[in-house]
């Protein structure tokens, strides 16, 4: 912002607010009022009849959803709707218990019982107990980005979170888990052979 | 003697089933139609569980006004410190009695003859003796003078609550709900005078039975086609006295929370309220038997159909008691219905537009259709 004139008047022209609507200007059909109000009236006439002529035919006559009875078909691919735990070919959960979702958590909502198993030598770590609160959860998505091992995800479909009181609004580890990996298209399970591949 | 005793009681409990029934169901019908106006289910959740199953009843959400009636029992009835607590206990009364009353005069039915209904037992028809009776609470001459006067009822009780709540929103929407009701009782009086004048008469059972005549040939002799303007205004004006939108200036909670019955809580609240839908269907009843034939389907009397060629189709009495019976609740629910799309179509009016419609607007009309209804009696009576 160099080369500006220290003290030269500034000369501007006086500001013109833009007219943005007209006054309104009625004919005297509308100022009669009577035959607009009967025009009204059989829109929304119409749009009742329309509606319950297709809730008598047994169809649906109305734009919004019965939740949860009912759920939209078309929440976005990206949708973070509840976490799901991926599986190890065997069917165990592929999470280590490491706590990097739990940690990393804004609303602290995670939580996770490490337990050890000899049998694995290979991931002797694995959660004994991995619970989610939903009614505190902010579906960020941060503990998909903390997951070292991708062991938690989001799926567009929302949990099923309708409850009375709050106790009712966990999830535990075998409803996280109680998901099938192979209808991931973004991601196949087991993972195709290549660089990166454990196989 | 004992036998009108009986009669009359038996109308007085099917006039109270009728209006409270209409009162809870219009509840239901307002809701689950501004649902189904705007593209949306509407209240579906209350239900009754069957004892001891788990079969849950919902019946398209029927059972809301029951969850209403509930909540509006159970809620703390909390009181104001009011300078004048007697008016404020009795104000919703004074609002929900002259409602219920103004139903003693209006005919749900054309005559009933119990002896020829009870044909099957002898005993009980030789007591009734052949006495025929018009269904109809309080058969009075001057039948239209009592709605009037019991509808003019209902300003006090709005002004007494407004005037006992010791509130500001409660006093303003008091002195509204009194210039607006006067305001549109004179117009609706000047309506229904050119109907006196034509049918000669303040009966309203005598009004429906000349209503069953025919007009021109082929046009069933109701009001709405004697009157066409005064059906209107009636109807414009009815909703304007029973404070609903688009005239619901009394009780416009955008401004004033909840006008003159801003104070009240639980079951007195209620009591406004449910005086509100009755009196959705006292207007329908009205403007049926006023404008629609009342109880009467299009060319039928107490003896059945004439159509036009004077083709007569009689009837069985017991088939025209029970055809005039559900004729008239079927009418009373379509204009009740009619009634809430209006509800649910028009935007509220401003304060002084309402008054301006009523005093510039509507009163003119209403005189000129008089004027033109007087001349045309005047002119046409041999």
């Amino acid at each position: 912002m160099s080369g500006q004139h220290k003290g030269a008047p500034v000369t501007r022209k006086p500001h013109v607010r833009k007219a943005y609507w007209n006054a309104p200007t009625m004919t005297w059909w509308e100022r009669a009022y009577l035959f607009e109000i009967l025009r009204g009236l059989f829109i929304t006439g119409g749009v009742f009849l329309r509606n319950m002529g297709k809730w008598m035919t047994g169809r649906k006559g109305a734009l919004t959803t019965y939740y949860p009875e009912e759920t939209r078909a078309d929440y976005a691919a990206g949708n973070r709707g509840k976490h799901i735990l991926t599986q190890r070919p065997d069917g165990r959960p592929q999470c280590i218990a490491c706590n990097m979702c739990a940690t990393v958590c804004p609303a602290q909502v995670i939580e996770i019982d490490a337990a050890f198993d000899a049998g694995d030598p290979a991931h002797p770590r694995y959660p004994s107990r991995f619970e989610i609160d939903y009614s505190r959860c902010i579906f960020c998505g941060l503990c998909i980005e903390a997951c070292p091992e991708d062991a938690i995800r989001m799926v567009k479909e929302t949990p099923a979170l309708p409850s009375g009181d709050r106790d009712h609004m966990w999830l535990n580890l075998t409803e996280l888990i109680s998901w099938n990996p192979q209808s991931d298209v973004a991601k196949p399970y087991p993972p195709r052979d290549g660089p990166g591949s454990a196989r | 003697m004992i036998q009108d005793l009986v009669v009359h009681f038996v109308y007085i409990g099917y006039a109270l089933g009728v209006l409270l029934t209409f009162g809870t169901v219009l509840t239901w019908v307002e809701r689950k139609q501004a649902a189904v106006m705007s593209d949306r289910i509407g209240a579906n959740r209350a239900y009754v569980r069957i004892p001891f199953t788990q079969i849950r009843l919902v019946w398209w959400g029927l059972f809301h006004g029951i969850a209403d009636g509930l909540k509006m029992l159970l809620k703390e009835d909390w009181r104001p410190r009011s300078y004048d607590w007697y008016a404020y206990a009795v104000a919703p009364w004074v609002v929900f009695t002259p409602v219920l009353l103004v139903f003693a005069v209006i005919p749900f039915g054309g005559t009933l003859d119990p002896g020829n209904l009870l044909q099957a037992l002898p005993a009980a028809a030789a007591w009734f003796d052949g006495q025929t009776y018009p269904m109809q609470i309080a058969r009075l001459d001057a039948g239209l003078l009592i709605v009037f006067a019991f509808g003019g009822m209902s300003i006090i009780g709005a002004m007494l609550a407004g005037w006992s709540s010791s509130n500001k929103f409660s006093m303003l929407g008091a002195s509204r709900a009194g210039s607006q009701m006067i305001s549109y009782e004179l117009v609706m009086g000047l309506t229904v005078l050119g109907l006196i004048l034509i049918y000669g008469t303040l009966d309203l059972n005598v009004m429906v039975q000349r209503q069953s005549g025919i007009l021109l040939g082929f046009l069933p002799a109701w009001g709405v086609f004697v009157q066409p303007f005064a059906a209107i205004l009636f109807m414009a004006a009815a909703i304007a006295e029973n404070k609903r939108i688009p005239f619901d200036l009394p009780e416009a909670e955008s401004e004033l929370i909840a006008g003159f019955y801003t104070e009240y809580s639980a079951m007195k609240m209620g009591l406004f309220m449910f005086a509100e839908f009755i009196e959705i269907a006292i207007v329908s009843a009205l403007f049926t038997t006023l404008f629609l034939g009342g109880y009467n389907l299009p060319y039928m009397a107490d003896a059945g159909f004439t159509f036009p060629g004077n083709h007569v189709v009689p009837m069985a009495h017991g088939l025209v008691v029970v055809t005039q019976l559900l004729v008239f609740l079927g009418k009373v629910l379509l204009i009740s219905s009619f009634q809430i799309l209006i509800r649910w179509s028009l935007p509220r009016f401003r304060y002084d537009q309402v008054l301006v419609f009523a005093w510039k607007f509507m009163l003119p009309l209403a005189i000129a259709n008089l004027t033109v209804t007087a001349v045309a009696v005047w002119a046409l009576t041999p």
